[in-house]
């Protein structure tokens, strides 16, 4: 009786977590304009019509602009951060994967404000650049921690008979650790390239004229406009940013197998 | 290798990760700290940079932002206990009722939502929330009187603990499946029943992982405007609000870092809070 209550309960909960993905998905076959359940007809309609519109297009290749060079830079930066702290007293380890995860873990509107009091006190003009700046300080720590959790694994026995064979620090990084910490960069750049994809409140407050994807279906949402289009968009940013965290997820594991 | 050059290593490794965040964060939030003490000249609009406490003044005195202050912590903190209560009994079945491949499966069912997009997880609450929407066509199919929680703070309670929920489950499970099978056996060994053996062994351990959670869903809480500007409503404001509004159309930066620095104070103070229950042990 128990178990019973207790399944019943976690069912519930699940089915709470993730019906409302699965509605959010249908709506975007559905050839009405006006949101009203139950849907009456299914169509494709609107995504040729949202494929066609140049604002979801131009905010579409500024979210992927943003999110690629983020990602690249992030990716360059976490596993410096990951491989130069490797091996440093745990103390000092804490106190760096500290400073890296701030920009994630305090509220994003306190991250947001802070660049925002930044560039304008500079007087820097916020384009592009200020929001890859931004977006590249908070997917830091994603990369940074995924490389780190693979090199806690490493023997460290690698490293040091690629050294007795003679070879130079550099060396021995660029052909043991780095194949090595391939698999985590790989799909710790996935999840920072999801993150990014899908970031709005820090964005709000860095991007001056540009806007993403996430920043139009905000403002479309908001005003109650191009609503069949805003279903369409959110089905195409939940694929978008699912797919590459499937995928990372299933490559993070094989890693941890190997 | 010496010494000294392996420490030197290190901080050639050190540099440009640390640097950046040195330059672009520490930066920014000693430029919002900065900012908090100038005001906007209202004529001209421009930042003046001259110290002044009047933003400061201006949030203890005026007691709107004191209200807006209470409802954001307010919500914040009954999001969270909700998100506790609806996160135990899922946690316990994944953590310690099912096999491994079901575990599996259910953990990768709990992180989607997780990790797809935020907007696109309001926005089906505006789908089912709505007048027409998916809730009132069940309540009339069930023979219910249809409800209009859209756009009012039930709205955005229920949203926020929709979105953080996995949040904290995710930390909860690893608390759970920490703890060894063979303490509550012995509990029951000793005549406990199953509650007792809940209560005295199984919650108190869980009680780190419920902290480590609580982290995350009182300070997304507490930092949010996004969610209000969708589903809450006329008296849904929260302190990420007003600091949208106050960059966005009043430009009005100064008062705006004022504000958010209560947003600095009570996350701090929170994770202290936490600290003290173990939040940050298991990681």
């Amino acid at each position: 009786m128990r178990n019973v209550a207790l399944w019943g309960a976690a069912s519930a909960v699940l089915a709470f977590l993730l019906l409302p993905l699965l509605i959010v998905l249908v709506f975007a076959f559905d050839a009405s304009s006006v949101q009203v359940w139950p849907i009456h007809s299914f169509s494709l309609k609107w995504f040729y019509a949202t494929w066609a519109d140049e604002e979801v297009r131009s905010a579409l290749l500024v979210s992927l602009e943003v999110a690629g060079l983020a990602t690249l830079f992030a990716s360059v930066l976490g596993t410096l951060a990951a491989v130069g702290m490797n091996g440093l007293s745990s103390r000092a380890v804490q106190i760096g994967s500290f400073f890296l995860t701030l920009p994630i873990a305090l509220p994003g509107v306190l991250t947001g404000i802070a660049m925002n009091s930044f560039f304008t006190a500079l007087e820097i003009p916020f384009t592009m650049m200020t929001l890859v700046i931004a977006h590249t300080t908070f997917c830091t720590v994603v990369i940074y921690s995924n490389v780190m959790a693979r090199l806690r694994r490493l023997p460290r026995s690698l490293l040091e008979a690629a050294q007795d064979m003679g070879a130079t620090p550099f060396r021995g990084f660029v052909s043991v650790t780095l194949p090595l910490l391939s698999g985590a960069i790989v799909s710790g750049m996935l999840l920072a390239f999801a993150l990014s994809f899908d970031e709005v409140i820090v964005s709000t407050f860095t991007s001056g004229s540009e806007t993403t994807l996430p920043l139009w279906i905000f403002g479309a949402i908001r005003l109650g406009q191009h609503m069949p289009e805003v279903n369409v968009v959110v089905f195409a940013v939940v694929a978008v940013t699912i797919l590459p965290i499937i995928i990372g997820q299933k490559l993070a594991a094989s890693a941890s197998r190997e | 290798m010496t010494g000294g050059r392996k420490l030197l290593g290190h901080a050639a490794l050190l540099l440009p990760p640390f640097g950046w965040l040195t330059v672009f964060y520490l930066g920014s939030l000693f430029a919002l700290l900065l900012s908090a003490f100038w005001q906007v000249d209202s004529m001209s609009g421009e930042i003046l940079h001259e110290w002044t406490l009047d933003n400061f003044r201006i949030l203890v005195t005026d007691s709107t932002y004191r209200v807006i202050a209470e409802r954001t912590i307010g919500i914040a903190v009954l999001v969270t206990i909700t998100d506790i209560i609806l996160a135990w009994p899922l946690a316990y079945v994944i953590a310690r009722k099912v096999g491994p491949r079901m575990k599996l499966v259910l953990l990768v069912l709990v992180a989607l939502p997780l990790w797809s997009s935020m907007l696109a997880r309001i926005y089906s609450w505006r789908l089912i929330l709505g007048h027409d929407g998916v809730l009132n066509w069940f309540l009339r199919t069930a023979g219910l009187p249809e409800q209009s929680f859209a756009f009012t703070n039930v709205a955005l309670w229920i949203v926020f603990t929709y979105l953080w929920l996995p949040f904290m489950l995710m930390p909860l499970v690893s608390a759970l499946e920490r703890i060894p099978a063979s303490l509550p056996d012995a509990a029951g060994d000793m005549g406990a029943t199953p509650f007792q053996t809940f209560r005295t062994v199984i919650f108190p351990l869980a009680i780190p992982g419920m902290a480590a959670g609580s982290v995350f869903t009182f300070a997304v809480t507490l930092g949010e405007y996004v969610t209000p500007m969708l589903v809450g409503g006329a008296g849904s404001e929260f302190i990420g609000n007003v600091v949208y509004s106050n960059v966005g159309v009043s430009g009005n930066i100064p008062f705006a870092a004022a504000y958010s620095m209560i947003l600095l104070v009570v996350v701090a103070a929170y994770m202290l809070l936490a600290r003290q229950f173990g939040a940050f042990d298991g990681a």
